[in-house]
């Protein structure tokens, strides 16, 4: 068993890391860490370098410069302990392929050879089949779930193998607001049940702000990172940005706009349920988040 | 008892030594095929599968010029343009898609030429049919052992890397970030599906073996939802069309119009496609059938769940 130590000591560390893809510096003196179990969601617009972390973690991307560490050790020795999931797959409706099946390539997919049958996978299969709640879909094949059945079953693929961090890549951005709630709910859950700690990328951070323990903000190649509360602010984002923007809170929800913007009163009632509003104050643009 | 048996095996068929080869090679043929077809469709590369036996003419024709046996040419024309594929990427976008055609085209061209010459320069008129349409029953002795050990080999290969081939085929994303070297494998896999096509070449033809590798892979995804089950029952499918075939085209010697026989590939590839309509009739009937019961009033649980929930 490890130790208080290891109990407490961040699974993930990142120190000035730095990384220049076809002459364009896309990170910049990144740097953060995550504890054990916690739940961190890695904010941006599209294009501000959240999936270069993300294969950073992963170790499919080399940076140039800085460290990263993985429970404490260089990456390459520790690819076990870090669970992924992708956006979605795509497979063909007719292939021979159950969410089960899936699921226990989490345990062993890299692996040489046939598989010998194994009582004990087969249970640890059903295990975290239930946790996700895929129990009712999982002899069904993999190409005729739902967006968010297939979810469930590319986390619990990810979850298998007892990572300590989870990656997700904009898990909800192919999701309708309802499924993609659901699976915020089940990833709030579950990481407390398995123990892992999640990172997840989003342009819009506003379905994550509940269960949100800290914010790694991306942009420009730069990150700021914190409580919602400390990052998620006017003079934060400005200096991150490198020019004015402005954190609007409306009906409990997060806006970035850029430029300088206040709601005036009739427009906050509508203004809740729009992404990309034309506000009547000179900011003129909505950063899209 | 005697006299059915012979209405089914025609006499001499048990000692007939091109029966015989014709069985073990169907066999070898059809358990790759099998395979290979149902990895095909998962990973959605059914193209390419056409694209390697359009190129294998090439091969084929260009062999018999040359005086080689055409698994010869199937296998090497294959294995090279596997490669070529992998470099281009078989998963192609939109608008490479006429330019792929015109390739092809050419290579068909560059094979009609061929087999011209081949056949009016030493009159081997079997030759064009043999390698467009195959002809189990003239695959030489000296042949089936090189292909057993080909077909073998193919299986053993697929065995090692099932795994990993399986995981990259839903998503190459999730295969790399468990550290599985993606593309080196999506060689591997279209290496072997060059030899598969190479074999089922052998058996029904270059323009035929399409039908052979994806066939029966079609037949077993509507039996069955898991993995090694359909690569085994669709080696089955393969194998029970290509041996029926085989007998039918023993007893086709005593049918007219000629008395001279029926091809075996028309045998194999109808009885692969009557296979297909057969369980797909029955998919679709029972599917109809559990459909009918969830819309019973008897069974309120089973009624269609609101849009929004999964």
């Amino acid at each position: 068993m490890p130790g208080q130590a290891a109990a407490t000591a961040p699974v993930l560390e990142l120190e000035g890391v730095g990384v220049r893809l076809g002459g364009r510096r896309v990170l910049d003196g990144v740097g953060f860490t995550i504890g054990p179990g916690e739940f961190t969601g890695l904010i941006g617009a599209n294009g501000a370098g959240k999936t270069t972390v993300l294969r950073i973690v992963m170790g499919l991307q080399a940076p140039d410069r800085g460290r990263v560490l993985v429970d404490g050790r260089p990456l390459a020795r520790r690819k076990r302990s870090v669970g992924y999931v992708p956006q979605q797959v795509v497979v063909d409706p007719d292939a021979p392929l159950r969410a089960r099946d899936l699921v226990a390539l989490g345990l062993d997919g890299e692996r040489l050879g046939p598989r010998l049958p194994s009582r004990r996978n087969r249970d640890r299969v059903e295990q975290m089949l239930d946790a996700v709640d895929a129990g009712h879909f999982a002899d069904a094949r993999v190409g005729t779930l739902s967006g968010g059945e297939q979810q469930r079953v590319l986390i619990a693929h990810a979850l298998i193998s007892r990572p300590r961090l989870l990656l997700m890549d904009e898990p909800l951005a192919n999701l309708d607001i309802r499924s993609g709630q659901e699976i915020v709910d089940l990833l709030a859950r579950i990481r407390t049940e398995q123990g892992v700690a999640v990172l997840m990328s989003a342009h819009d951070m506003n379905p994550l702000l509940p269960v949100l323990d800290r914010i790694v903000y991306v942009a420009g190649g730069r990150v700021a990172v914190g409580r919602t509360d400390e990052v998620v602010r006017t003079e934060v984002l400005s200096r991150l940005y490198g020019h004015r923007v402005s954190v609007l809170r409306v009906d409990g929800r997060v806006l970035v706009v850029s430029g300088q913007a206040s709601l005036p009163g009739p427009a906050v009632a509508n203004a809740g349920a729009v992404r990309t509003l034309e506000t009547g104050t000179e900011a003129g643009t909505v950063e899209r988040l | 008892m005697g006299t059915v048996v012979h209405t089914v095996f025609a006499p001499g068929f048990f000692s007939s030594d091109p029966v015989r080869l014709a069985v073990v090679t169907g066999l070898m043929v059809a358990l790759v095929s099998g395979a290979l077809g149902v990895f095909t469709v998962l990973r959605g590369q059914s193209f390419a599968g056409h694209a390697l036996s359009d190129l294998g003419t090439l091969g084929g024709s260009s062999a018999a010029l040359a005086g080689v046996g055409p698994l010869w040419g199937f296998v090497g024309v294959g294995v090279v343009v596997a490669g070529v594929m992998e470099l281009f990427g078989t998963r192609q976008r939109r608008s490479r898609d006429v330019a792929t055609g015109l390739v092809l085209s050419a290579a068909l061209g560059l094979s009609a030429l061929f087999l011209y010459i081949g056949t009016t320069m030493d009159s081997t008129t079997g030759v064009t049919v043999t390698i467009l349409f195959g002809s189990l029953f003239t695959v030489s002795g000296g042949t089936v052992p090189l292909l057993v050990l080909l077909g073998a080999a193919t299986l053993a290969v697929l065995t090692v890397l099932y795994r990993p081939l399986l995981l990259g085929s839903v998503s190459a994303e999730l295969a790399a970030a468990r550290g599985i070297p993606v593309r080196l494998l999506g060689l591997a896999f279209l290496v072997l599906l060059a030899l598969a096509t190479a074999l089922s070449s052998m058996s029904v033809g270059t323009i035929l073996s399409p039908a052979l590798l994806v066939g029966p892979a079609a037949t077993a995804l509507r039996l069955t939802r898991r993995p090694v089950a359909a690569m085994a029952l669709a080696g089955a499918v393969g194998t029970a069309a290509t041996w029926i075939g085989i007998v039918l085209a023993y007893d086709s010697y005593r049918w007219p119009p000629t008395g001279r026989g029926w091809p075996v590939s028309f045998f194999v590839v109808t009885l692969v496609f009557a296979l297909y309509l057969l369980t797909d009739a029955a998919a679709r009937i029972s599917t109809a059938r559990s459909r009918r019961r969830d819309q019973d009033p008897q069974y309120p649980t089973a009624a269609p769940a609101p849009a929004g929930v999964n």
